[in-house]
């Protein structure tokens, strides 16, 4: 299948039309600063034994995160599950401050409490993070709850994989999020396997994940993802809509990872074959799509493009020496952050024991 | 001093803290226009209409992970769960998220949540409805756990548990609903982690939270009249914070202790309350600390016998006099 975006109309709609230069400059730049991170954490964990756990890639799906928040204003919220990364770095973390995350540092982005599935940034409205399948619908019904509740006109961006769609959660949350009229949008990033389970083994489903929504009442979409002109022209109307009308959307971004579910999977070749995974490589890359596309328009040249990619490499090789070089976290490091009431010192955080230690 | 209900210092609680701080919200099933299916909730959604007081859908994964998410953006829900026992549906997002996202955030997030609603046996309605979860609850650092015993306790403890910063569940009990208690007409709170001694004796420490403070004090009543011994009730009134001071000090003086718990005595509050005593308070011991739990098994339906599988006021003094 050949790609064909020169004649997808998404480049044409009016909030792609409208972009400076620089700001698809930037789109190109974010894609390449994940990819990065993420290629420089995957080494780390591979040879350095310094990053625990698991390490969840999103490498050839970084448009969704990128093309989908760069519409997100200052009172839109954003919340993901555990393949939270490309999230992250989109909602302006430093590279820096996840990658001692991933090596348990002090100066991580959770001070090395998190970890790989659990970035958190409430200053840049993003909300983790979270490692249980589906555990965050919820908590983004929560915040576009609250931005209703205070009568604040945002919305919240809330993304899921196609393997979380079957808990019983999601699909309670979608219930509440219609009965309730609430600004939540459900982005379902399709890469077609929950972890080693194909979506056809997995769901069942007429016409696609998203449509389920119908049965909610709840406007849906379901489109690709490979290019950011399309995911911006689609995921528009679906904030519009949560901010005017205070209604929610699912969107079913098709998308694809290289990788295996984490860098633990075994089995990530044998699922699924090296043909597949190298036609996505070679025909979809949302990085090169974009890139080929930026040269076409004439925005930026190819030894501009070369030097943001030498950019976002060096940043991430800084990271990691960054990492390297911060400190853990103390043994009293343990106990902190566990009781805000604590962490305070307030009346409430001195009255009883907390903890219970030999 | 008035004598009212510990239903009605409860939702008394509820009205002062909607009345004072417009973040506070009330969600759960049949909270609003039903007046709550144990009527804790009566009058308030038409006092404080439909933003304030919302009847949600049977979800209780939902609405408790959309109050979780609310908090983060600074809003301090009040969550009524028709039975504790319902929590199971929606541990996930009482646990993990309620209960780890502030550590997982490096303390970045802070959550003002609270989780109330009866958590008992003895009303015959079987295994599933009876679960006392406080014990397997305030096993988690980063939640908190409440259980009043009385009307008073009520009130203090569910104000200061709306105005907490951290997430707080109130575990509360329908046999305790219609019982009544004096509680004065002027606002006052009583801070999690201070226990209470609510009857003081010398020669053996009765130490229990929740209904079974009430069922230590009629045995101590029978201790007095009928065996001239001198019990004094301890109650804990918050399982997490724990006040230990309160709880060793009784010990230190009366040297023996009985602990009284309607959980089941396997990883019981009790069973943590009794490692605590021989850990500090050994060399003060003239017996070994003994228990009166729920008998171990799920809730038996049948009404007399559930009736003696919760923890008796008889089986108490037979536990007593076995060492003082």
């Amino acid at each position: 299948m050949e790609t064909t975006l020169e004649t997808i109309p998404s480049a044409a709609a009016e909030i792609n039309h409208a972009l400076e230069a620089q700001e698809k400059t930037q789109f190109l730049r974010q894609m390449l600063r994940i990819r990065r991170f993420e290629q420089a954490a995957l080494k780390q964990y591979q040879t350095s034994g310094q990053i625990g756990g698991f390490l969840h890639l999103c490498i050839g799906q970084e448009s969704v995160a990128v093309g989908t928040m760069s519409l997100c204003g200052d009172d839109d919220h954003i919340i993901t599950g555990y393949r939270n990364h490309g999230h992250a770095l989109a909602a302006g973390m430093s590279m820096n401050e996840c990658m001692a995350e991933l090596f348990g540092k002090a100066t991580g982005c959770s001070k090395g409490k998190g970890g790989s599935m659990h970035f958190f940034a409430p200053d840049k409205n993003f909300w983790g993070g979270h490692g249980i399948v589906a555990g965050q619908t919820p908590l983004g019904l929560g915040l576009a709850f609250a931005l209703k509740y205070k009568g604040i006109k945002g919305c919240c961006l809330c993304y899921l994989g196609d393997g979380a769609v079957n808990q019983g959660v999601y699909q309670a949350s979608l219930n509440l999020a219609s009965l309730w009229s609430l600004p939540v949008i459900y982005v379902i990033e399709n890469n077609q396997y929950s972890m080693g389970t194909s979506q056809e083994r997995s769901s069942a489903y007429r016409d696609c994940l998203a449509a389920r929504a119908e049965a909610y009442d709840i406007e849906w979409d379901r489109f690709n993802g490979e290019d950011i002109y399309e995911v911006r022209a689609k995921t528009l109307p679906a904030i519009l809509r949560a901010r005017e009308e205070s209604r929610p959307t699912v969107l079913e971004i098709a998308t694809y990872r290289y990788y295996g579910h984490s860098v633990s999977d075994a089995n990530a070749k044998k699922y699924r074959s090296p043909e597949e995974i190298e036609k996505y490589r070679k025909l979809h890359d949302p990085i090169q799509l974009w890139q080929r596309r930026l040269l076409d328009e004439g925005v930026l040249t190819a030894e501009q493009a070369e030097e943001l990619d030498a950019a976002a490499t060096a940043e991430a090789a800084e990271s990691v020496r960054f990492a390297q070089e911060s400190p853990l976290p103390e043994k009293a490091d343990i106990f902190a952050d566990v009781y805000c009431e604590v962490d305070r010192q307030t009346a409430a955080g001195r009255t009883g024991k907390f903890f219970f230690n030999d | 001093m008035p004598v009212i209900t510990y239903r009605k210092a409860l939702n008394d609680a509820l009205a002062e803290e909607l009345a004072r701080d417009e973040n506070v919200f009330i969600i759960g099933e049949e909270v609003a226009q039903y007046n709550g299916a144990y009527k804790v909730t009566e009058g308030l959604w038409q006092r404080f209409g439909d933003k304030r007081v919302l009847d949600t859908p049977i979800t209780e994964a939902a609405f408790i992970g959309l109050s979780v998410g609310a908090s983060m953006l600074g809003l301090r829900p009040v969550v009524e769960l028709m039975f504790w026992s319902f929590a199971y549906v929606a541990y996930d997002q009482i646990v993990n998220n309620a209960g780890c996202i502030r550590y997982m955030s490096g303390g970045q997030i802070n959550l003002p949540l609270v989780i109330r609603g009866p958590a008992n046996g003895g009303t015959n309605v079987g295994a599933t409805h009876s679960h006392t979860p406080e014990s397997i609850l305030a096993n988690n650092p980063g939640v908190k756990v409440v259980c009043p015993a009385t009307a008073y306790d009520a009130k203090g403890l569910m104000k200061t548990a709306i105005r907490d910063n951290d997430p707080v569940f109130v575990m509360e009990n329908t046999l305790l609903y219609g019982e009544t208690w004096e509680v004065p007409e002027e606002e006052y709170l009583i801070p999690l982690g201070v226990a209470d001694v609510k009857r003081e004796g010398s020669d053996i420490s009765l130490v229990a939270h929740g209904r079974a403070v009430i069922t230590s004090l009629q045995a101590a009543d029978i201790l007095a009249h009928e065996h001239n011994i001198r019990a004094e009730v301890v109650d804990l009134r918050s399982i997490r914070p724990l006040d230990e001071e309160t709880l060793l000090r009784s010990v230190r003086k009366t040297h023996r202790a009985v602990l009284v718990d309607e959980n089941k005595p396997f990883c019981a509050v009790s069973a943590q309350i009794a490692t605590t005593i021989q850990e500090k308070a050994f060399d003060d011991l003239d017996a070994p600390v003994l228990r009166v739990c729920t008998l171990d098994a799920p809730a038996i339906y049948s009404p007399p016998l559930e009736k003696i599988q919760l923890p008796t006021p008889e089986r108490i003094v037979g536990k007593v006099l076995s060492i003082a």
